[in-house]
């Protein structure tokens, strides 16, 4: 254990980490210490960590508040005798507003709760979008839940839930959003809240919406639905724009229509066309050329479905479900998908298996009939390359 | 006993509507914005079809931060922007403000406070990360630490626009990957290198042996009876260091001083631009432990970001730069060893084994 000098523990290794010009979470922790002990525990054992190169967090534990089943992450300490302000330090994911937007007041509001309740350390925010109120004990957590009740939040999803849905800034603040991807977020974390809060799945099940195939959300890589949006008729050109970024020097053809995946771009030197039909919707060129080039006005999204990091099969990204759903029936169709896709997960899946990699398992094909969803070529880079074809069997003959 | 009246409890009322939270500005224009431009490394400027124009500052933080810091944010953005404060999804600050004047105030208030402004256009955007030693059970190696080592020397990729196309770095302390760094221009990743040691003593008592054995994706984990009380026994020529089974088995332990250490990954990205996304590919299999600043960690990522930033072409991601170069060219310029571990032996191995005679001499 780090000895105490002037009643603080000393901290040589994290101190090193004060240094340099990035910011530094260990100055957020130390000045957090200054009026909290669990902070000035979590210091002491993080130093002990460091030193040891290992960590000190016991393996979970089952904590929460009342008639909730997630949104609380128990964590003990393997040293709490020696440190006994973090013996327990829990976390509490609290369900952010769609797009990360504050005021100030909620901001602060936020703060007092949790400094009057917990370490004062936060995690702004989670990997999956939540905010992370880091260290208290169990006694705080039904208290610390029912004042963010009374100030208007709410605890995220944690185990084999729904997790917190996240989203783009979209239509607040991007002209590229295809659809309004925060109120599809809100919309949908206020639909499920049952599931959110009340583990019931197989295991986790994350959504995140993107509002055009930028994907500022990860969404193809991290959400088991992936919702991108995107349009179907026309890029919008205003050729005059496009006039003066050449003008201003931009190479049109190098820089814009020799990067086009699908090469249906022309430059003759003063206008730019666009065989629309051929355009896969990547985006690159209106990345480049904002102020000429907007999406179409026929707008919607992708659905996918599936992704998720390595455990345990082998990390997946998103496939393509729905290869368009017009805006407007974004919520609907959604629902509806959603209902079919859990009954047949619920059905089918086995405990910690996500749904990509029952779809990996049973195949897509076998997925897509349980979910009364017709095959089509969107689906796919290529049909099958291999011979071995279930065909189905109807009373001794090939149907 | 007298029953105090209490307030009714308060649950499921999910998140506060986002309305409440929207600048005047934002709530005008919402869906009606024209076209945005990169005034400067941090600094955007939004048109609206109306004419209005929203002015973005970007600032870094740390993710973990005391509610003190969390405190001068509300006052900044009481001070410069009518209390609007918005996150993005890598972990910056950003302030929302309707007068331009207020931007370079703003700015150097931010840097005084140790907050660098950028991460803007063809820039080093802040590194997303998981817990690691702060908060997690199964981290190999801290998160925290390792992000702000390698971002002290990588902080004017941060501050300038000066990189080929937008470069993401991520960092997940172990295999379950709460980062979800497989799709990262650069992703660090925690590894474990050897079996779990099995408790035989804890197993029976906080673990269910079916659960357990289900959880090895290799089949690894088999049922057998220890001094008479059930157990499990590992294959371990069979374990590739997953983690899986402590995650449902506390008595599966994993971590280890000496064997654990991180891995490089590179040339994955989410964005469907130009190239489909796709899965970041190893780049170096092990590299030491080595706190508090990662020396080893450090010079690769950087090499990494220098050799990119050398040689790529405009608009190129990390992955579609390599995939013109080719991989031998990327080992070649890097000076990383190519080993018997690059080459895929899982599942559908088969799918990365060069499968024609198209060879760079």
């Amino acid at each position: 254990m780090a000895d105490a000098t002037n009643g603080k523990p000393k901290t040589e290794l994290l101190d090193e980490l004060e240094k340099g010009p990035w910011p530094s979470f260990v100055r957020e922790i130390k000045s957090a210490a200054e009026t909290s002990e669990k902070a000035a525990g979590l210091l002491q054992q993080l130093e002990l960590s460091y030193q040891e190169k290992k960590g000190h967090w016991k393996h979970g534990g089952m904590v929460g508040v009342l008639g909730y089943g997630g949104g609380v992450i128990g964590r003990y300490s393997d040293v709490a005798a020696e440190i006994p302000s973090v013996a327990h330090f829990h976390t509490m994911r609290v369900n952010h507003p769609a797009g990360w937007f504050y005021t100030s007041d909620a901001l602060r509001k936020i703060c007092d709760i949790w400094e009057r309740h917990g370490s004062g350390l936060t995690n702004m925010h989670g990997s999956t979008g939540d905010i992370i109120l880091l260290g208290t004990t169990t006694d705080q957590l039904e208290p610390t839940f029912q004042e963010l009740a009374q100030n208007g939040f709410d605890l995220g999803g944690s185990g084999s839930a729904m997790r917190t849905p996240s989203c783009c800034v979209g239509m607040a603040r991007c002209e590229w959003a295809c659809y309004d991807a925060m109120k599809l977020c809100y919309d949908l974390t206020m639909a499920y809240q049952d599931e959110l809060h009340r583990p019931a799945f197989p295991y986790k099940f994350k959504i995140k919406c993107a509002a055009c195939p930028n994907d500022c959300v990860a969404s193809v890589a991290r959400a088991d639905l992936s919702i991108i949006g995107t349009w179907r008729d026309d890029i919008q050109v205003d050729d005059a724009e496009v006039a003066n970024y050449a003008a201003a020097g931009v190479d049109i053809q190098k820089e814009v229509c020799d990067l086009c995946p699908s090469k249906s771009m022309g430059w003759d030197g003063k206008r730019l066309t666009i065989e629309n039909r051929e355009c896969v919707h990547c985006m690159h060129c209106i990345n480049v050329l904002g102020k000429a080039l907007r999406p179409g006005k026929e707008r919607g999204a992708v659905v996918l479905i599936g992704a998720k990091a390595p455990i345990m099969q082998g990390a997946l990204l998103s496939s393509v479900l729905v290869p368009f759903v017009p805006a407007e029936e974004l919520l609907d169709t959604l629902k509806e998908l959603l209902k079919r896709i859990w009954d047949f997960w619920d059905e089918y899946g086995n405990n910690r298996e996500r749904v990509g990699e029952l779809i990996q398992r049973v195949g897509l094909p076998a997925f897509l009939d349980g979910i009364g969803l017709d095959p089509v070529p969107e689906m796919v880079s290529a049909p099958r390359d291999n011979p071995y074809i279930f065909f189905e069997t109807a009373k001794g003959g090939a149907k | 006993m007298t029953t105090a009246p209490t307030t009714p409890r308060i649950t499921d009322i999910g998140p506060p509507h986002y309305e409440k939270f929207l600048p005047p500005l934002v709530k005008k224009n919402y869906g009606k914005w024209k076209y945005h431009e990169v005034l400067a490394p941090g600094v955007l400027c939004h048109v609206a079809e109306s004419g209005d124009r929203l002015y973005t500052v970007r600032a870094a933080t740390p993710r973990l931060m005391g509610v003190k810091t969390l405190r001068h944010f509300a006052d900044l953005a009481d001070k410069y922007c009518g209390g609007y404060i918005r996150f993005t999804s890598r972990n910056n600050i950003e302030f929302l403000l309707e007068n331009p004047n207020n931007i370079e105030p703003l700015k150097r208030e931010l840097v005084e406070l140790g907050f660098p402004v950028g991460g803007t256009a063809n820039s080093l955007s802040n590194i997303v990360h998981t817990q690691g030693w702060i908060h997690c059970h199964s981290a190999a190696t801290d998160a925290s630490g390792i992000v702000k080592a390698v971002m002290d020397p990588l902080y004017e990729r941060f501050t300038h626009q000066d990189l080929p196309a937008k470069l993401r770095i991520a960092l997940a302390c172990c295999l379950n990957m709460c980062g979800a760094v497989h799709c990262s221009d650069i992703a660090i990743l925690g590894i474990h290198r050897l079996p779990p040691k099995i408790n035989h003593t804890l197993l029976p008592k906080v673990c269910e042996v079916p659960t357990l054995i289900a959880s090895c994706p290799t089949g690894a984990i088999r049922p057998a009876t220890v001094e008479g009380k059930p157990s499990v026994e590992l294959v371990e020529e069979q374990c590739m260091f997953c983690g899986n089974c402590y995650t449902v088995c506390p008595a599966m332990p994993m971590n280890d001083p000496e064997n654990d250490g991180l891995s490089i990954w590179v040339g994955g990205k989410v964005s469907n631009a130009r190239s489909a996304p796709k899965f970041s590919k190893l780049a170096i299999p092990f590299l030491p432990n080595n706190p508090p600043r990662w020396p080893e960690v450090v010079d690769a990522v950087v090499k990494i970001v220098d050799v990119y930033a050398k040689h790529a072409h405009k608009y190129e991601r990390v992955g579609e730069w390599i995939d013109r170069i080719g991989w031998p060219r990327f080992f070649q310029l890097t000076g990383f060893e190519f080993t018997r571990y690059h080459i895929d032996d899982f599942k559908h191995a088969g799918l990365t084994y060069a499968r024609s005679a198209h060879i760079k001499y």
